[in-house]
């Protein structure tokens, strides 16, 4: 293959692009550990088996996107180095994913939030300049369209249903609505992968990610709270004070017994 | 890639590839194993390059934990043959339940799952499920129970003709 061919890269490590990357696959691999948290506890086996299988997925996701991550940043870390021996700062998924279960209206307002912005971030970056990442988003795509018929669907029928269903998912749309700024909050990483064609521009994703949401609050009967200013930056590795709890878990064998296989 | 070669190195090649295709037609699905992984359409592509095989394989669902067993299932079976593979991980164009062969689809039938519908229909509306027959009495008076089941590519049904639970193999 001649050298003109090769996709735009660096000589020296994609420090951007690696950061990128490995924002998407955080997310994924966080909002996976929290779902996995409802196995044995959801409300019916049927969500026992709903919730399990999107952790799945999601975890699934992250593994494509941290191997990859690891290979852009070229110190030989693989998924495993990259997901369970890295430190909270060291994360940078965004706040959202963070935030804890609490009750399954408040998972599922989590979820259709997140599957709505995934649904659109991936759309966009199925057509990436990055073939990888364009490859890992059209399978992921696939998966995050019937998540989100799963969360958003959920939601209708939590708000469009009791007054204690309904006032359940209004208190979590409240409480959750603040970190959806930042989904949409571009930095400079975003700026120059935009920029570079690997990314989407976040700021245009906003208006149809709000069209998805709001056909579904307005189904749901629920309403939108008033936007806020973010102070949120999970994805620069400043995160609210759950992600520690969640990571402890999520790494205790690694750390205790490291390089221990099954 | 190389173009050289001479007429009876590529029938060599062709052979090879074709003995890997009737190996792999062997090695079942470690969750289905009425099917092999060439009836899922797993299998992307095989190539005899330099003595040596490489096998493309997509994975069905990209948290499936069968994808590493299988992986595993094809370089025993290979092994045991005396060929020494490279797996291949295929991502794009993503799998799809369209690339279930009609052998498969004939087998998942036989044994009790219905099969995924032949064209990807997007469902778009809440909750609707697509319609399913009940791969016993072929009745289409089913529901749904979870959209979720056993393993990543199956959703629960229930027959309300002949009473039936089953498996339904999802569209993708």
């Amino acid at each position: 293959m001649s050298a003109a061919l090769q996709p735009d890269r660096d000589a020296r490590p994609d420090e951007e692009r690696f950061r990128y990357v490995l924002r998407l696959a955080d997310t994924s691999l966080v909002l996976g550990q929290r779902l996995g948290e409802w196995v044995g506890h959801a409300p019916a086996l049927e969500e026992d088996l709903g919730l399990a299988n999107l952790s799945l997925d999601l975890i699934g996701q992250a593994r494509l996107l941290l191997t990859y991550a690891g290979e852009l940043e070229g110190r030989g870390r693989d998924e495993d180095q990259l997901a369970f021996l890295r430190d909270g700062v060291d994360f940078c998924n965004v706040t959202l994913a963070e935030q804890p279960n609490g009750d399954f209206a408040r998972t599922v307002v989590r979820q259709c939030l997140l599957d709505g912005w995934q649904l659109e971030l991936y759309s966009e970056l199925q057509r990436s300049t990055d073939r990888r990442l364009a490859e890992i988003a059209a399978k992921a795509l696939k998966e995050t369209q019937y998540h989100f018929r799963y969360s958003a669907g959920w939601l209708v029928r939590l708000g469009d249903g009791t007054a204690e269903s309904r006032q359940r998912v209004q208190n979590a749309l409240d409480e959750l609505w603040r970190f959806t700024a930042e989904l949409f909050a571009a930095d400079m990483i975003d700026e120059e992968m935009t920029t570079r064609g690997v990314g989407p521009d976040l700021t245009e994703l906003r208006p149809r990610w709000l069209a998805r949401i709001d056909a579904v609050l307005k189904e749901a009967t629920l309403t939108r709270p008033a936007d806020v200013s973010h102070p949120w930056h999970g994805k620069r590795g400043q995160h609210s004070e759950h992600l520690g709890y969640l990571l402890a878990e999520m790494q205790f064998l690694q750390r205790t017994y490291p390089g221990s296989q099954w | 890639m190389s173009g050289g070669g001479t007429r009876g190195d590529a029938d060599a090649r062709a052979t090879a590839e074709e003995e890997v295709w009737r190996i792999l037609a062997r090695v079942p699905d470690p969750e289905i194993p009425v099917l092999s992984v060439v009836d899922l359409g797993i299998i992307r592509h095989v190539r005899s390059q330099g003595g040596r095989i490489h096998v493309g394989v997509a994975p069905t669902y990209s948290g499936c934990p069968a994808t590493e067993v299988i992986r595993g299932l094809i370089e025993r079976q290979l092994r045991a043959e005396g060929l020494t593979a490279q797996i291949e991980d295929v991502l794009s164009p993503p799998w799809s339940s369209d690339w279930i062969s009609d052998e498969g689809r004939r087998k998942l039938k036989a044994f009790g799952i219905a099969p995924p519908e032949k064209t990807v229909t997007r469902v778009h509306h809440l909750f609707a499920a697509p319609v399913v027959a009940c791969p016993r009495c072929d009745s289409t008076h089913t529901e749904r129970v979870s959209e979720f089941g056993s393993t990543p590519c199956k959703a629960h049904y229930r027959c309300l003709e002949c009473a039936e639970p089953f498996d339904h193999f999802k569209c993708i």
